[in-house]
């Protein structure tokens, strides 16, 4: 009879939970798997070249021939938009990595920098946090000139500072935890600690971040490129065709509003995606 | 409207106030209802407290909480009787109950930090209680207010329910949501856990605030896991296991000769002075194999004039002041002390996670606290830590094997096939199976995480191993079998334990000798027997009067 004083196995505690999956999830990522095609195999979507000029064809509002219609110089909009993926895509991915690097060494060393870095570091977060990022992104083009990089690099640079305060505190958070001090007292080195505890347990939360940040960091991008400090014509990164399509609002207006609705379709789906992330990784964590 | 109302204190004549027979309350899942009470029947009347005993998942809180209505959705309450006050209360809607909750019937919940509004002043958490209930004229409400707090002895009341839980003490906090429990004078209070998270001095207090309660007529269901304070409160024992009662009778009866095993088992686990040098569980001892190592004697660990002091807002704030003590080979050094006493940061300063301000530790005859860390983790191998919460002492993201692997000493095992042998004798030590080794700590259950944190602090080898709160999260019966593994784990291997706990029983059983610390000094100490049987300092006599006691060991008392 002794088995009466047995624990109840935790599986029998545990109380079942099992949602639905929502359906904006499922658009969102068949909207991402549609920006991924078209970042990575144009071709696939549209056969027709992104800048063949058709002057006879200029100007023509959305309809059968042309579903995007066409802008001033008759080059269909539908296949800009698909060719501009990939330039859009890499700014805003390349934009999160140059971005959640930044935060990572800037967190890691304001939270673990000891009373000389930590300080330090915390006062270049702050200046950085307090500068407006559009100055921030006026001086680096002015700097190295307008390009695609140079987006990146800008919008990474101005978003960097938020996150590596999120780092910073998780760090904290991993460092004052009970496991690794089961650690010291285990006699680990400090590197070992910071290896295999501290670092993977505080970077977990930033893989759901990350997909957040590329839907920003394109809806960064474009802005500059909307005010000719990103990408050039004739690219048809998507800021660029918004900025391409501002003299025609009046008359054309599916020129700015298509690669803007674009825009807003991507950071939906990418934030969408980025929020079912972490909470499915929140779920498996707790 | 009180004592009045009700019936006497004796009261046992008149009809019951709660009368319930043949409840079985279950859980909608999948595959149909599952229930997790069954036939649980009872009669309480004014003045009566019964108490509800069980362990984690014995269904005794699910059972509370259906006796104020707060049973959850998706639960399907079924009973042949469910009587309130002479009224059927079976098919009472959402809304009826909150009617009936505070003003007839009070909850008092376990954890008063939680169940209290952060934000709000405790004055105002108690007020809100009577405003609910028709107290329309504010002027009389704040007066009522003030005059509940003082009753349940929060003093000076009118500072204190300006202030917000967290400003609060745990006892005070405690006191606030019983004030709001029984605002209303309800004719029952059910209390679930009331005195879990307080230290034993706190803890009586609240209890004698309950029988003062139950003096004025108020019946009260007490649930919990702690046979000595249901033996202070209760007159009668209802005794759950696995969802059903399986024992029930008059407190004495039940606590001085139970009928069934499973309260016999319970009873047995429940460490003190009775149990010294016997086992707790009915498990039999474990065979350990021999340690490689011969175990050094003397003195493994001694710490002399330990002071560490923290900076605070006002300046600074000495945790430890002064504390020195010696630990010999193969014994336990218990030290004892309520929150705040330094008892934690003693450990840490034995385990050199912080250093000293002033004093020093010796480990294995060797300067410990002195050296720079660098030096010392070499040597940490020879002390060992088991953390009051094993959960959070292991990397979420590491089974069970990577937990144990990365506490082997490196040079000691060096093959796979050597790691995996001594994996399995570090399981087998411990009592557990090897398929736990493919797990996550998540998915074990309290008792099973605490085995694996101790095979943790065995992998090294260590001569000393400190432990912090080792089975303060466990169950009675669960802390039963901790304990009786870490005496054969002592015996087998010659291990020198620092014991530290807030529980008294706990340190009586496993103590030769006991520090008592309170404020940062030690207070007392001597021989676990000397400490407990003939203490000398008055904070000690307190601590040792306060401890509520079975009531067999009363008996015996008594009767010597």
């Amino acid at each position: 009879m002794t088995t009466l004083l047995l624990e109840p196995a935790p599986e029998a505690r545990a109380v079942r939970t099992r949602r639905p999956r929502p359906w904006g999830v499922w658009l969102a990522g068949l909207a991402a798997l549609g920006f991924g095609v078209a970042a990575a195999a144009p071709g696939l979507l549209d056969t027709t070249d992104p800048l063949a000029l058709h002057l006879d064809r200029a100007l023509q509002a959305p309809g059968p021939g042309h579903w995007f219609g066409t802008d001033e110089a008759g080059r269909d909009l539908f296949s800009r938009v698909v060719h501009g993926a990939r330039p859009s895509l890499a700014i805003g991915v390349g934009a999160s990595l140059v971005s959640l690097s930044l935060a990572v060494v800037l967190g890691t060393l304001a939270a673990l920098g000891g009373r000389v870095v930590a300080p330090v570091v915390d006062r270049v977060v702050e200046v950085l946090f307090s500068f407006p990022s559009l100055l921030l992104a006026l001086l680096l083009v002015a700097l190295l000139g307008p390009s695609a990089a140079t987006a990146a690099v800008a919008v990474g640079v101005g978003t960097a500072p938020g996150y590596a305060r999120m780092v910073r505190a998780q760090v904290l958070s991993a460092r004052g935890s009970a496991y690794v001090e089961a650690a010291v007292a285990l006699g680990h080195s400090p590197g070992r600690i910071l290896r295999r505890h501290v670092l993977p347990n505080a970077l977990r939360p930033l893989v759901a971040v990350m997909a957040l940040s590329i839907g920003q960091s394109i809806v960064w991008a474009s802005s500059l490129s909307f005010l000719g400090l990103g990408v050039a014509p004739p690219s048809s990164e998507w800021g660029a065709l918004l900025e391409a399509g501002r003299p025609y609002v009046a008359h054309a207006w599916w020129l700015t509003v298509v690669p803007g609705l674009v825009v807003v379709v991507l950071a939906l789906a990418t934030t969408t995606l980025g929020k079912h992330l972490q909470a499915v990784l929140e779920r498996s964590a707790s | 409207m009180s004592a009045a109302q009700h019936a006497g204190p004796t009261g046992r004549s008149g009809e019951p106030v709660l009368s319930v027979r043949g409840l079985h309350v279950g859980f909608a899942r999948r595959e149909g209802v599952r229930d997790v009470v069954h036939d649980v029947s009872f009669d309480l009347h004014p003045g009566e407290c019964l108490a509800v005993v069980g362990e984690s998942g014995s269904g005794k809180s699910v059972t509370a909480r259906t006796l104020v209505g707060l049973t959850g959705d998706g639960a399907l309450v079924r009973a042949e009787r469910l009587h309130f006050d002479g009224a059927d209360v079976r098919g009472l809607s959402a809304r009826d109950w909150r009617r009936t909750r505070g003003r007839r019937i009070g909850f008092v919940l376990q954890d008063a930090l939680v169940s209290l509004d952060p934000l709000r002043p405790v004055g105002a958490e108690v007020e809100e209680a009577l405003r609910l209930h028709g107290w329309r004229e504010r002027r009389a409400r704040r007066a009522k207010v003030l005059e509940l707090l003082t009753a349940v002895g929060v003093p000076s009341a009118r500072a204190r329910a300006r202030q917000r839980p967290d400003e609060l003490s745990g006892g005070l906090r405690q006191r606030a949501l019983i004030a709001s429990a029984i605002a209303l004078d309800p004719e029952v209070v059910v209390a679930d856990e009331p005195t879990t998270a307080l230290d034993v001095t706190v803890q009586a207090q609240v209890l004698d605030l309950l029988a003062e309660q139950k003096r004025r007529g108020v019946a009260i269901v007490l649930i919990s896991h702690d046979l000595s304070v249901v033996a202070r409160l209760a007159d009668r024992v209802l005794v759950m296991s696995g969802g059903r009662v399986v024992e029930s009778g008059p407190t004495r009866e039940v606590l001085t000769a139970p009928r069934h095993e499973y309260t016999r088992a319970l009873i047995a686990a429940v460490p003190g002075e009775h149990t010294r040098g016997e086992r707790l569980s009915p498990a039999p001892a474990a065979v350990l194999p021999r340690p490689r190592a011969e175990r050094p004697g003397g003195t493994v660990l001694e710490a002399s004039g330990l002071v560490k002091r923290y900076a605070t807002a006002e300046g600074s704030h000495t945790a430890v002041s002064g504390v020195s003590f010696s630990l010999r080979a193969g014994r336990t050094l218990g030290i004892v002390g309520e929150s705040g006493s330094g008892k934690s940061t003693t450990a840490r300063l034995a385990l050199a996670l912080t250093a000293p301000d002033e004093g020093v530790v010796n480990l294995l005859g060797r300067p410990w606290s002195q050296v720079p860390e660098a030096q010392r983790r070499e040597r940490r191998k020879e002390v060992s830590v088991v953390q009051q919460d094993p959960l959070s002492s292991f990397d979420p993201r590491w089974t069970v094997e990577r937990v144990l692997l990365d506490a082997l000493p490196p040079r000691r095992s060096r093959t796979a096939g050597e790691r995996r042998a001594r994996l399995r004798e570090l399981l087998a030590q411990v009592g557990l199976d090897e398929d736990v080794l493919a797990r996550f700590p998540l998915t074990l259950s309290g008792g099973q995480r605490q085995r694996v944190s101790i095979a943790r602090a065995l992998a090294p080898e260590p001569s000393v191993v400190v432990l912090d709160e080792a089975v303060s999260a466990l169950d009675v019966s669960v802390q039963a079998q901790v304990l009786d593994l870490l005496a054969d784990l002592q015996r087998a291997l010659g291990l020198s334990y620092l014991f530290i706990s807030h529980d008294l029983g706990v340190v009586y059983h496993v103590s030769d000798d006991v520090l008592v610390m309170k404020d940062g000094e030690v207070v007392e100490r001597g021989s676990a027997e000397d400490v407990f049987e003939r203490p000398q300092h008055p904070y000690t006599r307190e601590l040792v009067s306060a401890l509520p006691r079975l009531a067999g060991q009363r008996a015996e008392e008594e009767a010597r």
